[in-house]
């Protein structure tokens, strides 16, 4: 716990948490769902603190965190997108919207604009396939998608 | 309670909601306080109705009126005409596209006249967050027969003779599952619902979820009380927030009306329920990752035996369904297995909800029996295909399942027909594609799902579907050769043989029977480099007519790359010169093709 660069704010409210579900190992995955609620994201220091409040090795924290997609490392946009690429979104063509919002961001799948305005992201299937292929900004849906929409759909939060 | 004459339904579903059908019912609340209409009629937001396509839907009861495609905007026109003045709105109406004529009542749509709706009975007809809704349509029903008539092996016995085969994917009988549970003795024993919905493109079990929570309540209290457990546990996707709050509003009433928690109805038998949260793994799909995740682990699966049935959650005896499995158990209580098994194959009995989605006129959540055809689904109740293109084919069964072609239209689907055709039925995504689907493409798709889900314990599915995935990418980018063809093959078969769970075992499906029934477009790829569908960008090239183009330069603006440019011909009749596309610069994304008013670009 040497080097961990977190606020000691940051530390108690993972405490915290942790305590809430009586620091127990098998309650990891838990922990996890609200720490991420919290913070946004799973930062090494943050999961060297989680590992050493449930009393196990970090290499168990990271290997969940990496195991399952819903956890991140990255840190997220002041507005996500999630382009959904469920089977219903791809044959309507969500591909090329995916690639006109990298175009239109310049940015990688996965990675944040370096203003922190945008972060790119897919995920599978938003249930709302009738409106395929759908996007999700934030909490809004946005649907029945075309690459030429993209441009006047960011200009709403730009 | 209040005496309300009429009722306005409105979907509260993921699909509508995202379509603003809040807010409607926010003005419909509005405007019925306006008019001090608020103890006459009554505003319930319910869940799916089925018909996601012709969404927000709003219903009116007692007339049964289906209003569609409606916006928030319309409220106040439903109101004032059909409420006050008993006049329907014709314009929101569904429209029969054959004759032109508007449908208002639900049972006369081509969508809804062959579906038979046991899993989604509720669904679009109850308030899902008020218990008393679901217990006046007959919900609690099965379990207090349970408790009060019947004991855990009559039961079982129902179960068993009604034919209900597990909904999830793989097919096994649900009674058969209960029993094996039910013979092992432990101090404790857990009722586990399967509610992490992986298969992209299938949105059913958080339809129910969301539209009818209280059955799966029931249904889980009683397959504890058939199997002798006292504890449930749902794994349900941390994704699907409105399903985790539908469900906590569900268990928290049933709580109240000592329908859960100790001495249920007086009998002395206790079940409650507990949720827990998946992470994203499809993987967890599988029973034993399910159980390891529940567990706090990784979800990676082991061998079984021993199966959960005897070892399962905290190495107790545990009985894991998937949630439309648990929709079917209260009804067929209540109306027993001879009228279930009435319904559906020689084999497979029931119905079986479908995620229909993709290139079709009808996109939505449908409930049909057992044996009936794709071509019933596809073009009474799809509607046929969008924008009057040819059908090509139908995926079924996910990431675990196959492409079926016009060759199977016909054929009565159930478990083992489709299993049959080279397919599944997993858990009932069904996803039509027309000519613009690219079907290595499709199974490169696929592949790249399951590499990114494989959990990476067993090397056959780790590497094995790594290197498919590889093989694809090669043909789609048009390096593919014969002997690929050969080595696709050959890997499949291996995999299928070797993966430790079922998620490995089926991966290669989408590859195999692509393989079999679109064997002209692999070799299309690999030897014409030519892909028909116009998908795969690497074999394609944008090219402009020079003799159309009438130099305007928008293609050139809209370029993001900037590979247009001005050429020094100028053909004849027009006054500028026309432009060229440097297709080494070219990414074609197609931008291009949507600036030009005058159809001179092309792909070739």
């Amino acid at each position: 716990m040497a080097n961990i660069k977190l606020s000691e704010d940051k530390v108690n409210i993972i405490k915290e948490i942790a305590k809430s579900f009586g620091n127990r190992a098998g309650e990891v995955i838990n922990v996890l769902h609200q720490v991420q609620g919290k913070f946004g994201y799973l930062p090494a220091e943050v999961q060297e603190v989680v590992a050493h409040e449930l009393n196990i090795p970090v290499s168990r924290v990271y290997g969940i965190v990496s195991f399952y997609s819903f956890f991140t490392m990255e840190p997220k946009g002041e507005h996500p997108i999630d382009v959904c690429l469920g089977t219903a979104c791809y044959v309507r063509g969500a591909e090329k919207v995916l690639d006109a919002f990298a175009r239109e961001l310049n940015v990688q799948i996965g990675k944040c604009t370096p203003d922190g305005k945008f972060s790119l992201n897919t995920l599978r299937c938003v249930g709302a396939c009738g409106l395929a292929p759908v996007a999700m900004i934030g909490e809004k849906v946005y649907g029945r998608l075309t690459p030429d929409m993209v441009p006047g759909i960011l200009a709403e939060y730009k | 309670m209040a005496k309300y004459k009429m009722h306005i339904l409105i979907c509260g579903g993921t699909g509508c909601k995202s379509s603003n059908s809040l807010q409607i019912i926010e003005n419909f609340k509005n405007i019925l306080a306006e008019k001090g209409l608020s103890n006459d009629v009554q505003v319930i937001k319910t869940g799916c109705f089925g018909f996601c396509e012709r969404g927000p839907i709003v219903k009116i009861m007692p007339d049964n009126t289906f209003y569609t495609q409606v916006k928030p905007e319309d409220a106040e026109r439903i109101v004032n005409e059909h409420i006050i003045k008993g006049r329907k709105v014709p314009d929101l109406l569904y429209t029969n596209p054959e004759n032109k004529e508007h449908v208002s009542d639900s049972k006369h749509m081509d969508f809804y006249r062959k579906q038979i709706r046991i899993a989604l009975r509720n669904c679009g007809f109850v308030d899902p967050e008020n218990i008393e809704e679901s217990i006046s349509r007959g919900g609690y029903e099965g379990l207090a027969k349970c408790l009060t008539e019947m004991t855990p092996e009559q039961v079982i016995a129902e179960m068993k003779a009604s034919g209900l085969r597990g909904r999830g994917g793989a097919g096994f009988p649900t009674g058969l599952k209960w029993e094996l549970c039910a013979k092992n003795k432990a101090d404790q024993k857990y009722v586990i619902c399967n509610a992490d919905e992986g298969d992209p493109g299938a949105f059913m079990d958080r339809s129910i979820l969301e539209g009818d929570p209280n059955s799966i309540v029931e249904a889980m209290a009683i397959c504890g009380y058939a199997i002798g457990a006292s504890k449930g546990l749902v794994y349900i996707r941390a994704e699907y927030p409105l399903a985790i709050e539908r469900l906590k509003i569900a268990i928290t009433q049933a709580r109240e009306y000592g329908l859960l928690g100790d001495d249920i109805l007086g009998t002395g038998f206790n079940f409650d329920i507990e949720l827990r949260y998946g992470a994203g793994a499809f993987v967890c799909g599988e029973e034993t990752a399910l159980i390891h995740s529940m567990e706090g682990q990784r979800g990676e699966p082991t061998l079984k035996p021993p199966f959960p049935a005897v070892s399962g959650y905290m190495g107790k005896p545990s009985n894991v369904n998937n949630v439309e499995t648990f929709a079917n158990v209260p009804i067929i209580i209540t109306k027993g297995a001879a009228w279930f098994s009435s319904i559906g194959t020689e084999k497979s009995k029931g119905t079986k909800v479908f995620a229909l989605a993709g290139q079709i006129n009808n996109v939505g959540l449908i409930e049909v029996p057992m044996g009936i055809t794709l071509r019933e689904i596809i073009y009474e109740i799809g509607g046929g295909i969008k924008n009057g293109r040819q059908f090509k084919a139908v995926q079924t069964g996910g990431p675990s399942g196959g492409c079926l072609t016009a060759k199977h239209l016909d054929t009565a689907i159930d478990y083992d027909s489709l299993v049959a055709a080279g397919s599944m039925m997993g858990s009932g995504g069904m996803v039509v594609m027309d000519e613009t689907s690219c079907m290595p493409a499709i199974a490169k798709f696929y592949l790249e799902f399951t590499c990114e889900e494989s959990c990476g314990k067993c090397s056959p599915c780790r590497i094995g579907n790594k290197r498919l995935c590889e093989i694809l990418e090669k043909i789609t980018d048009g390096r593919g050769t014969m002997e690929d063809l050969t080595e696709l093959r050959n890997l499949a078969a291996v995999i299928k043989d070797t993966a430790l769970c079922g998620l490995g075992q089926t991966s290669p499906n989408p590859v195999l029977s692509t393989l079999d029934n679109f064997w002209d477009e692999y070799v299309e790829h690999v030897v014409d480099k030519k892909c028909r569908a116009g998908v795969c960008k690497k074999l394609m090239s944008y090219v402009i007519d020079r003799e159309k183009c009438i130099g305007c330069g928008k293609c050139a603006k809209g370029c993001p790359v900037e590979a247009i440019s001005r050429t020094d011909y100028t053909a004849p009749g027009h006054k500028l010169a026309s432009m060229v596309i440097d297709s080494t610069k070219c990414i074609k994304c197609g931008a291009c093709i949507n600036n030009c008013k005058f159809g001179a670009i092309s792909i070739h």
